[in-house]
This record gives structure tokens, C-alpha cells and sequence, in this order.
């Protein structure tokens, strides 16, 4: 089975002599999107990193048969001293293009993301917060990967802003057959995209549900994002995980 | 009665730095008066005996050779010194072994430098260009290791991420964050490049400024110091003016309207 697919198995983490992790097993199918829903601090972002390879696990092993994996870290990242076409012109640096390639590219992809002429040659500091996630997204989808690993790609966009992204990302995504792994604490994020989502709870992370969302993707509606928000959050498992943080 | 306009002219800002020149000027003119020509020639007076530098031809010379040995010794100070910080910024146990060495150094004052230059390198224009380097290079040292430290961990890893070549992290992730740190450092250290010239030439007799201050000193010719001092104040001027303010103003564009930033 492994050779398709991102498979992880036995993952265990920890910093500073603190579990983050500990016996997550993963199995995402090539072309699938997996989301990984819990409270904050459960170790989500981490989890995301080991995939991606970006962390090396203290135990466990990561099967990763792609070639060009990329990120939307929670944080934009962008490079303060380059202009918003020139940091997604910056994703495509280890590509053999021409500088004035790179350019089109990026200029091509962040209309996709709705930002124009003149937000392309803004430098960070003059976008707002959502301008710099959308800067961020429209990297990542550059490098055109096959593997796309979300950190809480959407959650600095206001609710219109951040439907459309997701439809991009879901579009892109089936368009190219890229495999999508999304962080997440937002349910609705998780419904709308995912074919499979696992909640992590407590620390150390453990994934305590599995839970599989069968209708197509473009087939889910309002009313059934709506109506499978509540079966989840019926759900006892679900209601234990985000428990901490409800309670504050 | 009219009303003066005083936030209009307080508005240009070259008409304040003016104003300072003027002060300075009338205050030398001032000490002039109260202590006579041969304690401090009056401006005019200075002028003069620069005037004449120039007729005599000494002038010229005497710029060159010390431009040459504070550019010399800036570029050897300047290549070793971010060379060796850069080394020294990305790894723990090359830091803790130059850090030392580099605060040692800069604890020597510039003039035993050159008394020790002179040693080693004779009378050959050499002990100049050795003075400045090794006076100005752990300055640079010391910037560009600070600098290439505290580059951005969140934005390497992302570079990391996107697998970028190693070329293009070091011209688009260290450059600019190392150059925030370095273009003011290197300001300095042109600075003091040429003032350690001078002082190395004062004392080596190879030509150049400080020769030329150092034969004024022979003559008790209070007005040709003076003027030798405001041929090398005029160099420093030009060169913050001309070279390193436009060379900061490139690099830094991205940093228009950051917050704390001029405009």
C-alpha cells in the first residue's frame, strides 16, 4: 500500500521533555484531503511539520511518495524586503524559470487569489492581515505541489474571503489531483473540504475520532455543511476534545 | 505688524543644517579673535592656506594616497569582516572562538596599531592599509555576525519549506536582514578608515593627508593644519553624502512607511 499516498505511523514528539505527540497513525490516499481538527495546543501544527518534513519525529516513520510538498503556515512568513509578487516569485526560486517567468507566474496567481496590479507591488507591511494569507496561499499554489499541507490557512479571512479560498484550494486541488492535508479549529472548514477528518485531543496529542464526510466535496451544500456540523458536534468524542478549551 | 512664518521656516531641514555650519563657523571666527592667528587662524586665513595647498600641487596627491589607503584597508576590513560574521552568525562554535577575538581587537586603540604596523611593515604603504583593516574589520565582524543571527527562524524554515537553492537563501532571506545591520556598521567603519589613514600616514611619512599634517606640524604652520583638517572633515562629508547614504537608500526601499520610518 505505501509508495500511494502519505502514510504516518507511530508518531511521537516532544519538546522540551513535554509530549506533543504521542501514536498518531495517518493514512491520507493520493488526490484525498485529510483534515486535523482539535483544540489549540494539541499538537496540530506539529503533526503538520513532521508530515511535511519539515521536523524530524522522535519516533515513528513518515512514507511521503511526493515530490513537491509545499506549506501555508499559520503565519504568512512573507519576506518583509520583497514586494507581494516578488514572495510568490520566491516560492518558485528552486524552479528553472526565468526571473521574468517567475514573475508572470506569480502575477497570474495572485489575481487568482484576488489581489491586482497594485497589491502585487505592495510590500508587506502595507497589506492587511488577509492580504498577507492570501500572499502566502497564492506561494504555495504557485509551486503547483502535490502535496499541500494548510496550517490554518483561512482563518485570518472574514467569512466571504475565506469561502472563496477554500473553493480555490478545493478546485486546485481536484483540478491537479493534489493531496491536501488541512489544520484547523474550524468544523465548518473541515466539512466544506475534507474527505476524512481526525480529531487530536489533549496532550499528548492523540487522535481520539475518525470521521468520514462521503459526499463529494462540490456536492456539499449550506444546509448539508450545516447538518453534518451538528451531527459532529453531537458527537461525545468531539464534545471531550474541544471540552478545555470551552470552558477556557 | 506682519507675522513671521516660523513654522515655514522651520520646515527646510537644509536650511537648519546651514544654520549649524554658520554657528560653527562664527564660533571659529570668534576663537580667532579672542586667541589670534597663531593659536587659530581664522577661517579666511585657512582658506587661504588651502588655496595654496592646491597651487602647490600637493593637494591632489595627498587625497588620492589617502583615499587609497582607507579604501584599501575599508575593503579588506569589509570583505574579512562579513565573511568571517557571516561564518560566525549561522555557527555557535566559530562565534564563541572569534567573539573574543574581536572585542580584543577593537579594545587596541587605532595608533598602537599603527606604531605596531610600522614595525612589521617599514615605510611601505602597506602599514597603512594594514592599520585601517584590522581597525575597522572588527566592526564589521561584530555587525555581521549579529546580523546573520537573528535572521527570522520562521522565514528559514519557510525557505526550507519551499526547498529553495541555497543561492537564493542567502541574496533573499540573510542579505537584506544581515544588510539592516551591516550598511550602518560599514558607515562607521568607512569613517574610521579614514581617519586611522590619516593617523598611519602621520606617523609612516609615506605621503598623503597625514604626511601632509605632519609637515605643517614641522613648520608651526597653525593655518596649513587647519586647512589639511578641513580637507579630510570636506572627504568625509562627500563620501556619507555621495556614497554610503545613496547605497543605505537602495537597499532600504522596502522599508518606506514602516512604522517608525521616514517616509
Amino acid at each position: 500500500m505505501s509508495g500511494d499516498g502519505l502514510v504516518a505511523s507511530g508518531l511521537t514528539h516532544g519538546f522540551a521533555d513535554v509530549a506533543v505527540l504521542d501514536g498518531v497513525d495517518l493514512r491520507v490516499a493520493r488526490g484525498a484531503v485529510l483534515a486535523i481538527l482539535g483544540p489549540s495546543g494539541a499538537g496540530k501544527t506539529t503533526l503538520l511539520n513532521i508530515l511535511g518534513g519539515l521536523l524530524v519525529p522522535e519516533a515513528g516513520h513518515v512514507d511521503r511518495p511526493f515530490v513537491r510538498p509545499t506549506f501555508v503556515f499559520q503565519d504568512p512568513l512573507l519576506l518583509p524586503w520583497r514586494t507581494a509578487r516578488g514572495n510568490v516569485a520566491f516560492g518558485l526560486a528552486g524552479k528553472r524559470l526565468s526571473h521574468a517567468e517567475r514573475h508572470a507566474r506569480a502575477r497570474t496567481m495572485l489575481v487568482k487569489v484576488g489581489l491586482g496590479q497594485s497589491e502585487a507591488g505592495r510590500y508587506p507591511h502595507q497589506l492587511s492581515g488577509g492580504m498577507k494569507k492570501r500572499v502566502a496561499l497564492a506561494r504555495a499554489l504557485a509551486v503547483e505541489p502535490d502535496l499541500l499541507l494548510l496550517d490554518e490557512a483561512f482563518s485570518a479571512l472574514d467569512v466571504g474571503l475565506s469561502r472563496e479560498m477554500q473553493q480555490l484550494v478545493r478546485l486546485d486541488a481536484q483540478e491537479r489531483g493534489v493531496t491536501v492535508v488541512l489544520v484547523t479549529h474550524d468544523l465548518s472548514e473541515a466539512v466544506r473540504l475534507a474527505d476524512e477528518a481526525v480529531v487530536l485531543s489533549g496532550r499528548p496529542g492523540q487522535i481520539v475520532a475518525r470521521l468520514f464526510i462521503d459526499r463529494p466535496a462540490r456536492l456539499r451544500d449550506d444546509a448539508f455543511v450545516e447538518a453534518e456540523i451538528r451531527r459532529i458536534a453531537a458527537l461525545e468524542v468531539i464534545r471531550d476534545a474541544f471540552r478545555p478549551t470551552l470552558s477556557g | 505688524m506682519p507675522r513671521i512664518p516660523w513654522r515655514r521656516l522651520a520646515a527646510g531641514e537644509r536650511r537648519w543644517a546651514v544654520l549649524g555650519i554658520a554657528i560653527i563657523v562664527a564660533l571659529w571666527e570668534a576663537g580667532h579673535r579672542a586667541y589670534g592667528d597663531f593659536v587659530l587662524p581664522s577661517p579666511l586665513a585657512t582658506l587661504a592656506a588651502l588655496g595654496r595647498l592646491a597651487a602647490d600641487g600637493a593637494l591632489g596627491p595627498a587625497i588620492l594616497t589617502t583615499a587609497r589607503d582607507a579604501c584599501s584597508g575599508f575593503l579588506a576590513a569589509t570583505l574579512a569582516g562579513s565573511l568571517l560574521g557571516g561564518i560566525a552568525g549561522r555557527s555557535r562554535p566559530v562565534r564563541a572562538m572569534l567573539q573574543p577575538l574581536a572585542t580584543m581587537l577593537i579594545g587596541v586603540p587605532a595608533i598602537a596599531w599603527v606604531v605596531l604596523s610600522l614595525l612589521w611593515f617599514g615605510g611601505s604603504g602597506l602599514a597603512a592599509t594594514f592599520s585601517v583593516a584590522v581597525a575597522a574589520g572588527p566592526v564589521v565582524f561584530s555587525a555581521a555576525t549579529q546580523g546573520t543571527r537573528t535572521v527570522d527562524g520562521g522565514l528559514r524554515t519557510m525557505a526550507r519549506a519551499f526547498r529553495v537553492p541555497a543561492g537564493a537563501m542567502i541574496v533573499d532571506v540573510y542579505l537584506p536582514h544581515v544588510l539592516s545591520y551591516l550598511l550602518p556598521a560599514l558607515g562607521t567603519a568607512l569613517a574610521m578608515s579614514w581617519k586611522v589613514a590619516v593617523m598611519a600616514e602621520l606617523l609612516s611619512g609615506t605621503g598623503g593627508i597625514g604626511d601632509g599634517l605632519a609637515t605643517a606640524r614641522a613648520e608651526v604652520d597653525t593655518a596649513k593644519t587647519m586647512a589639511w583638517v578641513v580637507v579630510v572633515v570636506a572627504l568625509l562629508l562627500v563620501v556619507e553624502r555621495f556614497v554610503i547614504e545613496p547605497v543605505r537608500r537602495y537597499f532600504e526601499t522596502w522599508r518606506r512607511g514602516l512604522p517608525g520610518e521616514a517616509a
